[in-house]
């Protein structure tokens, strides 16, 4: 018993244990979404998130705590958002061909995104710290939480919102499309970076290269109208 | 490898000290994205390997995970109106989805630029 309270000392102070259990928890869930033949209810985040937080709460451990192992993986979110340039460049060409559909869905993809959250907010009767927290929730967290606290909202329930927006589009984008009869790989794509930003693009680059480009780029762009459409819009759709 | 990581870290790095620098309303690592953008277009020389180390960097959902572990731990502050926050959540994702998809769908064909967008034959449905 010792013996386990020395190990559990050690390992719980130690990046090595949280590191491992993120990992090995991805594994599982992608092996379970692969046997699901990749179906979009099988979506590997939300079964490793689920595994993980199992153990982390079953093992009384604080956040924190396991950020300080986990941090490496989430450390790595940095350097694969910049290498989204190389399909950017790889499909360049596609890229400019689309710039006009792409820049007419950017606008009316952010104002949509911003305006049915606070106008579903008003009508679900939600109060202000609410609907401030979700306007940006389309936006990649980093900017949404930077958008929420300027205009005086909640950034920890921003964050909550954004990331379950991000998972909310992951599962729903593929079906959703194939009802909509959307065959067009960039307009799919583009739709699931500027709703779902990073996981919403992980998404699309599972499903396909082409439309993980596009993904990449409305994620980047959607990120800055956000910034600039939020407190143009808010004022305005609260009264 | 290393090389092509170094590559995306040192790009990173002069994003993040850009945008503290002029106080940019964009994240450290999309300002790194744009150069790195810039330095393939103006075909610097960049490690061979940077093509496979970022596909396989795009490939991983598992990046996600601590966040989405963050979010268990802060599902308290869904209490109360959680299942109207949630619904606010669904209704609009699947609206900005149709909306962006249809406005780019529609237009592509109007302007006959979906040829090379839709890429591949039209192989029923995908995953």
């Amino acid at each position: 018993m010792t013996n386990f309270v020395n190990l559990w000392v050690y390992l719980s102070g130690s990046p090595l244990l949280w590191l491992t259990t993120t990992l090995l928890a991805y594994l599982a869930a992608d092996a379970i979404s692969a046997a699901c033949g990749r179906h979009p209810l099988a979506n590997p985040v939300l079964i490793a998130v689920t595994f993980v937080s199992i153990v982390v709460v079953a093992s009384g451990t604080s956040f924190p705590a396991y950020f300080a192992g986990a941090q490496f993986v989430h450390f790595l979110l940095g350097p694969a958002t910049v290498a989204l340039a190389v399909p950017l460049v790889r499909h360049l060409p596609q890229v400019r061909r689309a710039l006009v559909p792409m820049l007419v869905a950017l606008v009316a993809g952010s104002a949509t995104a911003i305006a049915c959250a606070i106008w579903l907010a008003r009508a679900f009767g939600l109060d202000r710290a609410e609907i401030l927290a979700l306007a940006p929730k389309s936006a990649t967290a980093a900017i949404a939480m930077g958008i929420a606290e300027k205009m005086g909202g909640d950034p920890a329930l921003t964050a909550v919102l954004t990331i379950l927006t991000g998972i909310t589009g992951a599962i729903i984008v593929t079906p959703l499309m194939n009802a909509l009869r959307l065959r067009n790989y960039a307009a799919r794509g583009f739709a699931a970076g500027l709703t779902s930003h990073g996981i919403g693009t992980a998404r699309a680059f599972q499903v396909d290269p082409l439309a993980g480009t596009f993904a990449g780029i409305a994620l980047g762009l959607n990120g800055l109208l956000t910034a600039l459409l939020v407190p143009l819009l808010l004022p305005w759709l609260l009264n | 490898m290393l090389a092509a990581i170094a590559a995306l870290l040192v790009c990173q790095l002069i994003g993040e000290a850009a945008v503290r620098a002029v106080d940019l309303p964009f994240p450290g690592p999309v300002v790194g994205m744009i150069l790195l953008f810039v330095l393939m277009l103006a075909r610097a020389p960049l490690p061979a390997a940077l093509g496979n180390t970022a596909d396989g960097l795009l490939q991983h959902l598992s990046l996600f995970v601590p966040a989405g572990v963050g979010v268990v731990q802060h599902l308290e502050l869904l209490s109360g109106a959680g299942l109207r926050l949630m619904a606010v959540v669904v209704l609009t994702t699947l609206i900005t989805l149709a909306v962006t998809a249809l406005v780019f769908a529609a237009l592509a064909r109007l302007l006959h630029a979906d040829a090379l967008a839709a890429g591949k034959p039209e192989s029923g449905e995908r995953p």
